[in-house]
């Protein structure tokens, strides 16, 4: 049941661009998918293992600026006469190494925080980020400041026997997108599934219990902070190669409340909920823009959160899941709230 | 004798001033069900929070099948099979009975990272006998009727026994058992005895902490003794049962009087 209604969405996404005409609206779909990915990654540390990364947006700009530099190529004088020289790649390699770099910052910040964890972990996260946002802003010779890395080229993907496939146009961009995000969304599905994600929520639910099973704490967070984090990077290089453009702004702390308000809106552990968290919160500006001015649109902004936390307060996905009587979504119903529920249907 | 499984050598705990253990001494043998006793606040769950790694001791060691477990994580401890449970948060209560010995079954379900992802055929077999593993535990408990309830809302008693399949499910060559039949009603602590016997007839060897002195009496083969962080008696039910020392402890000086009483007039 639950695949069939995945793939029945997939097979919608994949035919959006076939009638979708309006360029406007499929930018927005684009950048939407974008920040989806990002949610879907923070995700995967917030709603499984129960630790939020309020610096998130760092691994996205890290992953943006290693594949915007890959491909332009840099020359940064270090000491006196000495220079670090880099001859531009194809932009497909700044893609995997943004996810391998992004992924290795994950387990630095992981393993310094990890071993202490709660607060401490969301500090660390805050801080990383903002260390890594005045980094871009300051070492001018690497990555401009906030003139900003421009003429960024579009990712190109070699097809044996037919030549190159130069990914420029918002079709293009969009199955891009659409590609990305499926296979992360499979491959959180299948790490949340093994278990490795049974240890995640062990840890998550009773720490003290998972640790006395053998589960190892600082192992397991910090494997979900490396894919968290590489999965954010990857999303941050479509950014860097669609967009074409990046500064410093990229690390703007606004744009992690913005996935955050993705997944916990969608449902935090469960793996659909950011999609439909970042759907809602990412096309909601899109279509209040034509109908009410500026102003008007963030208060409207902020009253559809507060009333669908308000109504859904697990968040659209788990809440839609238990009131259609679907499977356990994800595993993460609270005990009280679903037997409440439970008996408020059997009374009804 | 004996092969000793575990043995606690000369610990000492001592939190800033405050002494929780002075000296403790004593060992475990394989096939055993011991049970330790003492007043509250005699440092009894210290003494498991330090066999299970969780608190490091201040003096002394614990050796458990001969290795001394010194600077061993709680995870790694585990993984050697010394597998504890817990006196009140003893389940996932977010989960169901299943999950919960799902996850419990870490010890046996580990795969690399990436054939769990890509889901490649020892990945696909080692979960599935995960699932037979767990339903089977689930069974053996006497569960089966809950096995899709979350484990919040099961009763006491219930969760206690979800507790004790999660141990399991780790593979445990011994178990320590902080407080098991605490809350439980007389039928509930006599079926849970049969199980405690049960399991240690598969070959586990049984450490107790326990309150209920007729549960400890009649399922123990030895009982260790402790007061005020020191081991105040050692031995069968019958010479605890007896020991003046034991219920001085328990009862207080007078009663030891009145003890001794009733036992010049019997």
């Amino acid at each position: 049941m639950k695949q069939i209604v995945t793939l029945l969405c997939l097979a919608f996404f994949v035919s959006v661009p076939m009638w979708l005409t309006d360029p406007y609206l499929l930018n927005a779909l684009i950048t939407t998918g974008i920040f989806i990915i990002g949610a879907m990654s923070l995700n995967l540390l917030l709603g499984f293992t129960g630790q939020l990364s309020l610096g998130h947006i760092a691994f996205f700009g890290i992953g943006a600026y290693v594949s915007a530099l890959t491909s332009l190529g840099f020359d940064v004088p270090i000491h006196g006469d000495f220079h670090i020289v880099h001859v531009p790649w194809p932009p497909i390699v700044g893609f995997f190494l943004a996810i391998v770099i992004s992924g290795f910052c994950g387990y630095l910040v992981g393993r310094l925080s990890f071993s202490v964890r709660g607060a401490y972990f969301v500090i660390v996260t805050i801080s990383f980020a903002e260390v890594v946002r005045l980094v871009a802003l300051n070492w001018v010779e690497l990555t401009q400041g906030p003139l900003a890395l421009t003429n960024i080229p579009s990712i190109t993907i070699g097809l044996p026997g037919l030549g190159y496939l130069v990914l420029k146009t918002k079709f293009h961009n969009y199955y891009l997108v659409l590609a990305v995000a499926a296979i992360s969304y499979f491959l959180i599905s299948r790490l949340v599934h093994s278990h490795y994600g049974r240890a995640m929520r062990g840890l998550m639910e009773n720490e003290t219990l998972a640790v006395a099973v053998g589960i190892n704490v600082t192992k397991t967070l910090t494997l979900a902070a490396v894919i968290s984090a590489g999965i954010a990077g990857a999303a941050g290089s479509l950014y860097a190669h669609y967009i074409r453009i990046i500064d410093p702004d990229v690390f703007a702390f606004i744009s992690t409340v913005t996935m955050v308000i993705m997944v916990v809106s969608g449902g935090k552990g469960s793996l659909a909920g950011p999609v439909v968290g970042g759907v809602i919160f990412g096309l909601l500006p899109v279509f209040l823009r034509p109908i009410m001015p500026p102003e008007a649109q963030w208060i409207t902004y902020g009253v559809v959160l507060i009333v669908i936390l308000f109504v859904m307060p697990r968040g659209i996905v788990p809440s839609l899941a238990a009131k259609l009587g679907l499977a356990r979504a994800g595993g993460t119903r609270r005990a009280s709230i679903a037997v409440s529920e439970r008996t408020v249907e059997e009374h009804a | 004798m004996a092969e000793t499984v575990l043995s606690i050598e000369h610990v000492a705990v001592h939190f800033g001033g405050l002494v929780a253990i002075s000296d403790m001494n004593f060992h475990v043998n394989k096939g055993e069900i011991v049970s330790l006793i003492g007043p509250n606040g005699a440092g009894k769950t210290t003494a498991f929070n330090v066999m299970t790694g969780f608190l490091t001791p201040t003096k002394g060691a614990v050796k458990y099948c001969g290795a001394d477990l010194k600077g061993k994580k709680p995870h790694e401890i585990a993984d050697l099979g010394l597998i504890r449970t817990f006196q009140r948060t003893s389940v996932f209560p977010n989960d169901t009975v299943y999950d919960n010995v799902l996850i419990g079954l870490h010890r046996q379900g580990k795969l690399r990272l990436a054939e769990a992802i890509l889901g490649l055929p020892r990945a696909r077999a080692s979960e599935k006998a995960q699932r037979a593993r767990a339903a089977e535990l689930v069974r053996w408990i006497g569960l089966e009727a809950r096995a899709n309830d979350l484990a919040g809302s099961l009763s006491y008693g219930e969760q206690r026994l979800v507790g004790v399949a999660l141990a399991l499910a780790a593979q445990p060559k011994m178990l320590l058992m902080d407080e098991p039949v605490s809350g439980m009603n007389a039928s509930e602590t006599h079926t849970f005895v049969q199980l405690i016997r049960k399991i240690r007839d598969s070959g586990v060897t049984i450490l107790l902490v326990e309150h209920d002195m007729p549960m400890v009496m009649s399922v123990s083969d030895r009982i260790v003794v402790l007061n005020y962080g020191r081991i105040i008696a050692e031995g069968p039910p019958d010479d605890i049962r007896r020991n003046p020392a034991v219920i001085e402890a328990y009862l207080g000086q007078s009663a030891k009087d009145v003890v001794k009483e009733v036992a010049v007039h019997a």
